[in-house]
């Protein structure tokens, strides 16, 4: 396999940006991937704003429950205990 | 993994003790989870939110028979898909089962195809025509900008939501998904690609034009 020769295009690297955050690269595709973005800036920060865009959806708050549905909940809940 | 068992082991000891607090935190932390990933089999809000109701009843009637032989979370998402589908089959839908099963039979690109050169380009084959520029680290932390991110998230296919929100907001691993969701590991990838690349690029184009 000489397929290392052959360089990813920015189209083909932002394909492969989930796949490389989740460690799921070939060790072989891994290393064409970190050479690509060492020497293409525009990928660069493609990258970084995919990171940056997990990082924001961390920040989001999470939802909270109608109280209307809690109570009702609750209730189902008092219900199978003395049930 | 251990220890997740036995948080699950205490957990469900004060459940069936009656414990109210218990039922009221294991509600308060997986209601809205419950409500996105039952979007992916029924219609509206409204049903969804009927879903999530009778998956906790579901819960209370199985939890004395509840074995932990998968994790309580695992359990309770696997009722909530059950209810679901057989709410899709009686409301005559056709189960998305492509949208999680083969999500990648569509192809769907990350970036617009306008933003590269042409793959022929003599110089600079598939490379960047429009790169991205590097986001205004001030207008990240903008309230607007938190507003723009919640919209791009329920903007997406139902199944896209359910991966990201319980991947990128609730913080779950991969493999938590996977048994919840019952997807391949390939598909929970590819689903959660397409949800993080069209987010991204939601948020680019709100960031850009509030540069300008």
């Amino acid at each position: 396999m000489n397929t290392d020769v052959e360089q990813l295009s920015c189209r083909e690297l932002v394909e492969l940006v989930t796949d490389y955050l989740e460690g799921a690269l070939s060790a072989e595709d891994h290393a064409r991937f970190e050479k690509h973005i060492g020497a293409c800036h525009g990928c660069g920060v493609y990258l970084e704003q995919m990171r940056q865009t997990i990082v924001l959806l961390g920040r989001l708050p999470e939802e909270t429950v109608a109280p209307e549905a809690e109570r009702e909940l609750l209730e189902a809940f008092r219900g199978w205990r003395s049930g | 993994m251990a220890q997740v068992a036995r948080g699950d082991a205490e957990l469900l000891d004060a459940l069936r003790a009656g414990d109210e607090d218990a039922f009221r935190e294991l509600v308060r932390e997986y209601q809205p989870s419950l409500v996105r990933v039952a979007r992916i089999y029924v219609p509206t809000q409204a049903a969804a939110e009927e879903v999530a109701q009778e998956t906790w009843l579901g819960v209370l009637k199985g939890l004395d028979r509840f074995e932990g032989r998968s994790s309580l979370r695992t359990w309770i998402f696997r009722i909530l898909t059950n209810i679901a589908k057989t709410r899709a089959v009686r409301d005559g839908r056709t189960l998305p089962f492509s949208a999680l099963q083969d999500p990648g039979r569509v192809p769907e690109a990350a970036v617009d195809a306008d933003r590269f050169l042409d793959p022929e380009h003599p110089r600079w084959p598939g490379h960047w025509a429009v790169p991205p520029e590097t986001w205004p680290e001030d207008a990240l932390l903008a309230a607007e900008t938190r507003e723009r991110l919640a919209k791009a998230i329920e903007e997406l296919p139902a199944s896209q939501r359910a991966v990201i929100s319980l991947r990128d907001i609730e913080g779950w691993s991969s493999e938590e998904v996977r048994n919840a969701l019952d997807l391949s590991e390939t598909n929970q990838r590819v689903l959660l690609h397409r949800a993080r690349s069209k987010v991204r690029a939601a948020l680019e184009s709100y960031l850009q034009e509030d540069g300008r």
